[in-house]
């Protein structure tokens, strides 16, 4: 029973992640599934949020694939709930996991070329059901790449030979890879960041982190701040625009301004 | 010839279909096939026979933006086949060219606001809350990130159908660009408490030990020092770090191994702890 319950979260989080829409690939919602089918979903609810916090900038932003959150986070629960491994372990396995994934992934896309060119037939045709049959092969082929590993390595997890392996790793690797834990989100930070093409707004994320250096406020309150910086942020900007729209029109009225130089901004 | 019309219904299965988009994602046309079956609904009504196979091969052309600004493309595009289903001189270039055309200003929108900004610090919050195994954590990131979504879709397909080419003049617009800086601002300011308040970083190497006046004995650490010239400055240098070698183009699972690295060495040595 179990095992179709993994199976089938396991598909699911595989669906997301290419998906890329109701987030359930995402470690804070992958493990918590993962948990709560193990029995276990206190521990998934917190190895989620700590590789959520790990994984925060891993995302799918052109052409270019982030590390795959899918598969590291359900098998790091498995390894972690099944296999009695502490939540630094499952950080520490979630990195490869995410590298095995991606190229899982990368696999999947590419065969779905194939579905592409199936499409091209079926769209001659004029046949419909024939091109929807086609996408969700692809889609299904997603789901299938991280729940079959998944409910494989289910089997194995927790056999004396997978507990050795797993033990055999010296204690200053998994408290070091603990450490690293501690700071190896500002890789997602950094991702972030240079999404934005930030120039002269990184003034906004200076202080951002001089309050949180100087005060307690908490996240929410950041949040609210944040919104308020950005209010007056907009106000400064619809001024300015005004300012230089009425300078282009010898002083007339100002309202629309669409051909605003936006090389600051992309 | 009886006017073709989209229904209420069609536009509904647009936005459902929507969430597939990118279903099929391949190397070669990427999101392709999930625009083809988004559309469809909206095809199947104003089209038949080859004018039907004409349409679908148009859209199984190369797609790729930001999955859920996607939505007001499929209505724009929605209303332009319409259009040309009715008579109007609408060309398979144009169509073709609104479309591609509209693929980066609205990714350009939608890739920061959603990806920059909207998940991360949804997701942030989440994981915060997560981390004391209290189940709301990831309950607010799901509710919070898909409401928002959904609506971007549903407000999407419909805005897109009714307003048509119009909204295209308004991607350009100033609306955007406020839109666009003003989520900036915020993820940025968010990102930069994060870098403070969510990492941690403790470097227990003991510069001077020694008893002072009063007898008490003082440790001096590599840690307290930097605490005492500004906390969180070894995330806040590590963040700059990593932006520029993904600038670079270092993957970023390698800078993560990497940084594993220097836990593990850091440990070894007594650095960090």
């Amino acid at each position: 029973m179990t095992i179709v319950l993994l199976f089938i979260v396991a598909m699911i989080t595989g669906f997301a992640s290419v998906l890329d829409e109701m987030q359930f690939h995402r470690p804070v919602l992958a493990c918590t599934m993962t948990g709560a089918v193990l029995g276990d979903m206190t521990t998934g609810i917190i190895l989620g949020g700590t590789l959520e916090m790990m994984a925060l900038g891993w995302m799918n932003v052109g052409a270019a694939m982030a590390p795959d959150a899918a598969l590291a986070s359900v098998v790091s629960t498995i390894l972690v709930i099944v296999g009695h491994q502490s939540i630094g372990a499952g950080i520490a396995l979630a990195v490869p996991l995410a590298a095995a994934g991606q190229v899982l992934t990368i696999f999947v896309r590419t065969i779905t070329v194939f579905f592409q060119h199936l499409a091209d037939k079926y769209a001659e045709e004029g046949n419909c059901r024939g091109i929807e049959m086609c996408h969700f092969l692809g889609l299904l082929l997603q789901g299938l790449r991280v729940a079959l590993p998944s409910v494989a390595i289910y089997m194995v997890a927790g056999t004396d030979t997978v507990n050795d392996a797993l033990n055999s790793i010296p204690e200053v690797v998994t408290r070091g890879l603990q450490v690293a834990g501690g700071f190896i989100v500002v890789v997602g930070y950094a991702m972030v960041i240079n999404l934005m093409n930030a120039g002269k707004l990184m003034v906004y994320f200076f202080l951002g982190f001089i309050l949180a250096v100087f005060t307690d406020v908490n996240l929410i309150g950041f949040g609210a701040i944040g919104a308020i910086c950005a209010y007056f942020h907009i106000q400064t900007l619809q001024q300015n625009i005004n300012i230089e729209e009425a300078a282009k029109t010898g002083g007339g009225s100002a309202i629309e301004g669409d051909d605003i130089d936006d090389s600051d901004l992309m | 010839m009886a006017e073709k019309k989209v229904t209420k219904d069609d536009l509904f299965w647009v936005f459902v279909k929507s969430n597939f988009l990118l279903g099929s994602f391949n190397f070669e046309r990427m999101q392709a096939m999930g625009f083809c079956v988004a559309m469809m609904p909206i095809l199947k009504r104003v089209y038949t026979g080859d004018d039907l196979k004409k349409a679908l091969k148009r859209h199984l052309e190369f797609f790729n933006t930001q999955p859920f600004v996607a939505a007001a493309i499929m209505g724009i595009i929605g209303a332009m086949e319409e259009k040309k289903a009715n008579g109007a001189e609408i060309s398979e270039a144009t169509l073709s060219g609104v479309k591609v055309g509209l693929i980066g200003p609205l990714a350009g929108v939608g890739d920061p606001i959603f990806w920059g900004t909207l998940r991360p610090v949804l997701a942030a919050l989440g994981a915060g809350i997560a981390l004391t195994g209290s189940l709301l954590g990831p309950i607010i990131f799901f509710v919070g990130f898909n409401a928002i979504r959904l609506a971007t879709h549903w407000y999407g397909v419909m805005y897109g159908y009714e307003r048509g080419t119009a909204l295209v003049e308004n991607i350009g617009g100033n609306q955007m660009r406020f839109l666009t800086e003003g989520s900036s601002v915020l993820g940025l300011f968010v990102m930069g408490a994060l870098v403070a308040k969510w990492t941690s970083v403790n470097m227990p190497l003991v510069i001077s030990e020694y008893d002072n006046s009063a007898g008490e004995h003082v440790v001096t650490t590599l840690q307290s020092i930097l605490d005492s010239l500004m906390p969180s400055i070894v995330p806040l240098l590590m963040t700059f770090a990593c932006m520029y070698l993904l600038k670079k183009g270092v993957n970023a699972l390698t800078i993560i191994v990497g940084l594993f690295i220097i836990g593990i060495a850091g440990y070894a040595c007594g650095l960090m702890a």
